[in-house]
């Protein structure tokens, strides 16, 4: 089974393989934030309401949503 | 002849702030031509040179996903500013540098302004400069934009860059991409400039677009079929190469560059082994338990002190150097000149009355738009945006939609306009609706003044109360909209949380004075139109004769004839129907002729008696539904005109 972003806890660390889903704005905005294959991503928080998460990445810090973070496939 | 050098980089990047810090305080805002957006255009004044300075609006990217993507390649595109200057945010320079790859692409006259290198030396990171001008074959120049520093030293450097490309043409740009991909561009270009006789600079861009997959180029080369199809060719076999579609190959491979300079030109003084300041302060901003208590006791405290004691001693301080100070001064001073009656009655009563009662809110306006400027500059806003985004998906909203609504409580102008950075059209619709329910700055003057009338021993709860009562509104207002015409899809939520940043004092005041200047600009403007006009109207009959009692006069009748509509709420009489017309004017104005109607200018104590004057029509109950009703009613004419021309400019389907 492939680990999704979704599944990593708060302190966890992966690397990106790849970002599923259509093309289109969604994707290409996560291309353009450097949600990309081979980037680090370490899993900083969740919101208080459990939803978004927190993530560092490339050297800064990115929120997204869960339902967005599970189309994000680690190695 | 005059340069122009346009300003391109990330948001929060310190765009805006080297923007001021070159032009001086000589900026002003303008509209893009078609479509509409703040652009500004200033001129550099320090220097000799006649430079114009466009600063085009914050972006991550160059695609044609969002409006002010397009509108920033559109310019760069068609308008060939001499020198792009690109900030980029030295404490992030693999992500910021994504977009100086897309300048380079663009094949245009590229100048890198590497900033907050404070910030980097903090961190005990080093740049090796030499290495990042050579890696990316454009200049990098250093800067502190906060500071002012290094900004003379960029400005000649780009002055420099303009004068060379003028006499020996473009010189080489680095290659972003890697071979294979390369290769194709320069089939696909061979095929342009064979089939199109497109032989301009931009050729190789072209290529990479069309390869890209870019459906904006696509129609403003029209693309034949053939040509389509053989492009496709290209796409495919790429798409098969790397098991990836063709947009996520490029962008891919645009962020390998990236941090292939990233790897090499910065030396890091270790990996994250211990917390930023910013880390800190977001354990506690963002904290599970404290978060929600905290924003709301946030919100609390600034609308305590915009309406508690310091409000109220600006109020009371800008009232009497206006209806005593000035009034009396400007009295006697028409009184010895032996001026009409009537001319002294408009001055005075009309002009200086009805302007004035609205003038004394301007302090407290300023200090609120103060409050969202630190909100904003610190980098506090988008933390709200990540801990509500749960509850406003609710909603069908997004996080993001909770910065324009924010906003909203300054002004629904500028809040409808920062919608702009939604992507997604039905969510950007929705905030728009919403944003009029925000009780905004100009709202506030009503409330402040029926609430020191009637509610004097609870000012702030009150006026907190009809804050929630708007926000209330806005949610069940979601829900139904949501519900009935606008259905669809829940809207992605990707954003950058920057750190957090001290905010400089200018910077704050710049920021809030862009804010409150339309609002004094409408004080001397639409507010004088409407005092004149009101006065006049109240001081004459249908017959243009004097009237002593303002009941018979023009205004009387128009304001008698609507009255009954709201008598309901229980404010029937003329004077308050007459205050809400001018109200769809300018909400402000509602006070301002509220003033003239009940002649308060030609006292002497000042807005007491305008209070005493409200205490006999209204009760608290009817008070308090009439500053209900003017929350609810109707934006005013500014956020209904830009409203209309949101709601209209921007469709992507």
């Amino acid at each position: 089974m492939e680990r999704t972003l979704k599944e990593l806890k708060p302190g966890e660390k992966a690397k990106i393989a790849k970002v599923l889903g259509e093309k289109g704005a969604i994707k290409k905005r996560l291309m353009d934030m450097g949600v990309t294959r081979g980037a680090e991503v370490l899993v900083r928080k969740v919101a208080p309401l459990g939803d978004p998460i927190e993530v560092n990445i490339r050297g800064y810090e990115l929120t997204l949503r869960k339902s967005e973070a599970e189309n994000i496939i680690l190695e | 002849m005059s340069l122009k050098f346009a300003l391109v980089g990330n948001p929060n990047c310190g765009k805006t702030t080297l923007f001021n810090e070159i032009t001086g305080s000589t900026q002003y805002v303008g509209n893009w031509p078609g479509v509409t957006i703040e652009k500004r255009e200033g001129k550099a004044n320090k220097f000799k040179e006649d430079i114009r300075i466009i600063d085009l609006p914050g972006i991550y990217s160059l695609s044609p996903y969002s409006m002010e993507e397009i509108i920033s390649r559109d310019y760069i595109v068609n308008d060939k500013p001499d020198v792009v200057i690109n900030i980029v945010d030295a404490t992030n320079i693999e992500r910021n540098l994504y977009l100086t790859t897309q300048l380079i692409e663009l094949g245009v006259n590229v100048v890198v302004a590497l900033n907050m290198m404070d910030a980097v030396e903090a961190k005990g990171d080093k740049i090796d400069l030499g290495l990042l001008e050579s890696l990316l074959k454009v200049p990098v120049l250093p800067i502190i934009a906060s500071k002012g520093r290094g900004v003379k030293e960029l400005v000649d450097k780009a002055l420099n860059v303009a004068q060379t490309a003028a006499t020996a043409g473009l010189s080489s740009h680095s290659e972003i991409h890697n071979e294979s991909i390369v290769k194709c561009i320069e089939e696909i270009e061979k095929s342009i400039v064979l089939k199109l006789n497109k032989t301009s600079g931009n050729s190789r861009w072209f290529a990479l677009k069309l390869l890209e997959g870019d459906e904006k180029v696509q129609e403003t080369l029209q693309i034949p079929d053939e040509l389509l199809k053989e492009i496709k060719v290209y796409q495919d076999k790429l798409e098969k190469n790397f098991d990836m579609d063709i947009e996520t190959i490029i962008a891919d491979s645009r962020y390998q560059f990236t941090s292939d300079v990233a790897r090499k030109a910065i030396k890091r003084k270790d990996q994250d082994s211990h917390l930023t300041i910013s880390d800190k302060i977001d354990k506690v901003v963002t904290n599970r338990i404290l978060a929600i208590p905290l924003f709301l006791a946030m919100m609390f405290g600034i609308f305590s002190v915009t309406f508690g004691t310091i409000g109220s001693f600006t109020i009371d301080f800008v009232d009497v150097l206006v209806n005593n100070t000035i009034a009396t001064f400007v009295s006697n001073l028409l009184d010895s000149a032996g001026a009409a009656v009537w001319l002294h009655d408009l001055i005075v009563g009309g002009i200086i009355g009805g302007m004035g009662s609205m003038l004394v809110f301007v302090p407290q306006i300023m200090i609120l738009f103060f409050f969202l400027s630190i909100l904003e500059d610190t980098g506090y806003m988008a933390r709200a945006a990540f801990v509500m985004d749960r509850l406003l998906r609710k909603l069908g909203l997004s996080g993001k939609s909770f910065i324009p609504m924010l906003i909203g409580f300054g002004c629904s102008v500028p809040a409808v306009m920062s919608t702009r950075t939604l992507e997604n059209e039905k969510d950007r619709r929705l905030t728009i609706m919403l944003i009029p329910f925000m009780s905004c700055g100009a709202r506030l003057p009503i409330y402040a003044l029926y609430t020191a009338a009637f509610f004097a021993n609870n000012q702030t709860l009150v006026v907190f109360s009809l804050y929630l009562l708007g926000i209330v509104v806005a949610i069940l207002s979601g829900v139904l909209l949501k519900k009935t015409i606008l259905q669809g899809n829940v809207a992605p939520f990707v954003m950058e949380l920057p750190p957090y940043r001290i905010p400089t004092f200018k910077g704050l005041m710049i920021h809030m004075w862009d804010r409150g200047k339309g609002f004094v600009k409408k004080a001397g403007t639409i507010i004088f139109a409407a005092a004149v006009v009101i006065w006049f109207l109240q001081y004459y009959n249908l017959s243009f004769q004097a009237v002593s009692e303002p009941a018979e006069s023009i205004l009387g009748a128009i304001g008698s004839t609507i009255a009954p509509i709201f008598s309901p709420l229980g404010f029937g009489d003329w004077k308050s129907a007459v205050a809400l017309l001018t109200g769809f004017i300018a909400k402000e104005a509602v006070v301002s002729t509220m003033g003239i109607l009940h002649g308060v200018a030609e006292a002497t104590e000042g807005s007491t008696d305008l209070l005493t004057a409200l205490q006999t029509a209204f009760t608290p109950l009817t008070a308090y539904a009439f500053m209900a009703f003017s929350l609810l009613y109707l934006p005013c004419m500014a956020a209904f005109a830009t409203i209309k021309r949101e709601m209209n400019s921007w469709k992507r389907d």
